[in-house]
């Protein structure tokens, strides 16, 4: 019965997304007050229904209802509670249950806390919200039923794949999905300010902070999600350029330089149609994303159930999505007011030019994910791009906007002074050049690759740039004795920036030496045998059979020394789950500033060892704590005053 | 600077940056593209040694043998089979019977010498390339399993 309520419900959020869709957009053509503002109560009425509709099937894998096809197909009356809450979005059917969920709370955000938006530009905002939910509910009541019965019920479900049975992944999908779809809203007010014609700086001031809190949400999804990699997949890997990882990488590149521009055109008017065309392009590529995972077009790590029927809708959806919005921005853009003047050196220009660095960056990404699909449609083989192509041409794009991403902040704007600024970042740069050597010397010349040293040089520039651009503003040099009030009147948006870019640099360190100087041993390993790895000493002690809530799990141990000390023990499994029957590797690691130690265990050979993959990974944390420094910069900015959600209308009531 | 000059600026470095990608693609994309082949290609083309290329189908029933850490298996697309070594761990849904695709180069003696070993995640999904390369040699059963 609650099964058939949420499908209801779903029907009725289709009916009012459609309404909204319609009456606001005519409302605000004709300027009719009354039929504008159908779309606040719209919203709210289209989030309730699709709340009713999660909840119904949230209640279906709590209560383990397996009349509930989706349910039986992905849940197990054995599983930890945690991980039924989850299987509710590790399917394909709940997953896009879960996008749609987002995307009316995101508009119902809108209603909530944009009471003083400009009537115009909310109603069409919100209309353009609820088309792209048409879009999505069809999709889910045409294609993907998640409320779909089962006649007769099994005894009991089929399970969810073991590997997403972890925590890291229970929290992967919605916040990637809260990134995705939080870009939507950047999208709407640029498809809004498109139709009324006029961009302006309170528009950037209400599309920021959205854009900032998507921009959160996806970076730690994307974290979240290498992390997860990095510990269940047992390969001492984080990033594998997979064309579902790329998926999230491209809005995520969008959205950074959506997020910058943006800041060009509050604080100087300027660069509106470029930042109309990101908010475009990162949903659009959002959109991608999806379609890409939902369709299976793509072979990937990430092996999702495919369905061509599925596949096709996505790709109309997409079509219709970007192509629409294009041609209206076509059609548009060009009878846009062109905004405030600047020197090509000026922060705007170094912003500019990090924007367009980024833009390509994420158009090769994007080349390198879809060239085995147009390969295959032009019949020239079917190949896969692996990482050596994204490596090669992703990276060097990167490094020339590290360099300018030290100095931009220290740019005035309008016209900056360039050669102050480096006399400024001199020691900086010498500083940088020394860790360059630095690092050559260590690794012992050309017995590592070349690249290590740029890649350390580059940390040390942007990391030390920062700090000393933070001094700077603080007076730490010039007035030491009051820098400290200084540095707590700093605004928080500062704050933010300088941590963010920060933890940018202290994430090339963990890159670059991950990637440099990995060390790896497989081998069959005998009881008691020790093998050395990054400067420790691991033996194999003992291999017990344990018992797991839904699996069993052989267990080894391993005793790690130090210079003939015993100071750790490490304890791998091969996991062999019950329902459904597979098996899992859990990898142990033991992290350290200088690096982890990562310890696989595999299956017995005939002449009583074990096969294990013993791993060094040198600076592996670095990504983790450059990564949350990111989130950390990005919450510290959206705590700004001049960002909070109500403060910037009154400014453009002010105005008007 | 007029708006005229922005302009020129602007395009400028759009065309500086998107012609500094394009040499990057094409320094980059002739060595780092895998091509796929199914056992009967190799069999019957003929396909130079020692470049790095994708070989899948099922993992023939019966023949994966250990040697310590190395793994020597067969792939079949039930037409041909290509013998297979592997040194390291085996991915945890690697099985007989099962779809797999191997990254390797192939060695003298047609032996192909993998250096990464996938096997999806979900044991019914069939990688998109094996299920076509069955296609192809006329093996293929609806992806159900004789």
């Amino acid at each position: 019965m609650i099964a058939e309520i949420g499908h209801f419900a779903l029907v009725l959020a289709m009916c009012v997304a459609l309404v909204q869709a319609i009456v606001p957009l005519i409302g605000a053509k004709r300027g009719n007050a009354a039929w504008m503002g159908v779309s606040g109560p719209a919203s709210s009425l289209q989030f309730l229904f699709i709340a009713v509709a999660f909840g119904a099937l949230t209640n279906a894998y709590v209560t383990s209802d397996f009349s509930v096809m989706n349910v039986a197909q992905n849940s197990h009356t054995d599983k930890p509670m945690l991980y039924k809450v989850a299987g509710v979005w590790g399917n394909h059917e709940g997953s896009l249950l879960l996008w749609i969920t987002i995307l009316s709370l995101f508009g119902f955000a809108v209603t909530l806390f944009g009471r003083n938006l400009p009537p115009g530009l909310k109603a069409r905002a919100l209309a353009v919200q609820a088309m792209i939910a048409v879009g999505f509910l069809a999709f889910i009541l045409i294609t993907s039923n998640p409320f779909a019965r089962l006649e007769p019920p099994p005894v009991n479900g089929q399970g969810l794949n073991p590997m997403l049975q972890d925590p890291g992944l229970a929290f992967h999908p919605p916040f990637l999905y809260l990134g995705y779809v939080g870009f939507s809203m950047a999208f709407s007010f640029a498809i809004a300010a498109l139709l009324e014609g006029r961009v302006d700086a309170a528009w950037a001031r209400w599309v920021r902070p959205w854009t900032l809190a998507a921009w959160i949400f996806l970076t730690s999804g994307i974290i979240l999600g290498s992390w997860w990699a990095y510990y269940t997949l047992g390969w001492g890997g984080w990033w594998y350029w997979d064309p579902v990882e790329n998926a999230s990488f491209m809005p995520w590149l969008a959205g950074t330089a959506l997020l910058h521009s943006a800041i060009v055109v509050e604080k100087r008017d300027a660069l509106k149609s470029w930042t109309i065309l990101l908010a475009i392009v990162t949903f659009g590529l959002s959109l991608l994303g999806t379609f890409l995972v939902r369709s299976g077009v793509l072979t990937s790590v990430h092996a999702f159930a495919t369905d061509p029927a599925r596949g096709v809708f996505v790709l109309l959806l997409l079509c219709l999505a970007v192509g629409g919005s294009l041609t209206l921005y076509a059609v548009r853009a060009p009878s846009m007011k062109m905004g405030g003047l600047f020197s090509p050196i000026s922060r705007e220009g170094a912003l500019l030019l990090n924007n367009v660095l980024m833009a390509t960056g994420a158009a090769t990404v994007l080349l390198g994910t879809l060239y085995p699909l147009i390969a295959d449609a032009l019949n020239l083989g079917k190949v896969s791009v692996g990482p050596p192509f994204f490596n090669a041409v992703f990276l060097p794009l990167m490094a020339p906007m590290v360099l300018v991403m030290a100095a931009a902040p220290m740019l005035s704007w309008k016209r900056g002074d360039l050669a102050g600024v480096l006399g400024r970042l001199k020691f900086v740069a010498a500083l940088a050049v020394a860790a360059a050597m630095a690092v050559w010397f260590l690794q012992g010349g050309s017995a590592g690759p070349w690249w290590t040293g740029a890649g350390f040089a580059l940390a040390v520039w942007l990391g030390l740039g920062t700090l000393l651009d933070f001094a700077e503003r603080i007076g730490l040099f010039a007035r030491p004795s009051q820098a400290l009030g200084r540095a707590a009147r700093l605004p928080n948006s500062a704050w933010g920036m300088l941590l963010a870019h920060f933890g940018l640099a202290v994430f090339i360190v963990g890159l670059t030496a991950s990637s440099a100087w990995t060390t790896e041993h497989i081998q069959s390993q005998k009881m008691g045998e020790t093998i050395m790895v990054g400067g420790f000493g691991i033996t194999l002690k003992a291999v017990d059979e344990v018992p797991g809530p839904n699996y069993t799990a052989s267990r080894a141990t391993f005793e790690i020394s130090k210079d003939g000390k015993v100071i750790d023990v490490m304890q791998p499994e091969k996991r062999q789950y019950r329902q459904p029957p597979r098996p899992t590797t859990t990898a142990a690691i033991r992290s350290g500033l200088l690096g982890d130690l990562y310890v696989v265990i595999g299956d017995a050979d005939a002449k009583g060892g074990y096969v294990t993959r013993l791993y060094f990974n040198p600076c592996i944390p670095w990504l983790w704590a450059g990564g949350a420094l990111l989130v950390l910069g990005g919450l510290i900015s959206l705590a700004d005053r001049r960002h909070r959600v109500g403060a910037p209308a009154r400014a453009a009531g002010a105005k008007a | 600077m007029t708006r005229k000059q922005r302009r020129l600026y602007f395009v400028l470095l759009g065309m500086l940056a998107l012609g500094g990608a394009v040499a990057l693609v094409l320094t980059a994309i002739s060595d780092s593209l895998v091509y796929f082949y199914s056992p009967t290609d190799i069999i019957t083309q003929r396909i130079p040694e020692g470049r790095r290329m994708r070989v899948g189908g099922l993992v023939e029933e019966g023949s994966v043998a250990k040697d310590g850490k190395t793994v020597i298996f067969k792939v079949t697309d039930l037409s041909n089979t290509i013998p297979v070594a592997y040194a390291g761990i085996l991915p945890d849904l690697f099985r007989e019977g099962q779809g797999v695709v191997v990254e390797g180069r192939m060695e003298k003696g047609g032996q192909f010498q993998a250096s990464e070993v996938l096997a999806k995640h979900d044991e019914k999904y069939m990688p998109k390339e094996v299920a076509d390369a069955l296609k192809k040699s006329g093996q293929w059963n609806d992806g159900k399993k004789n």
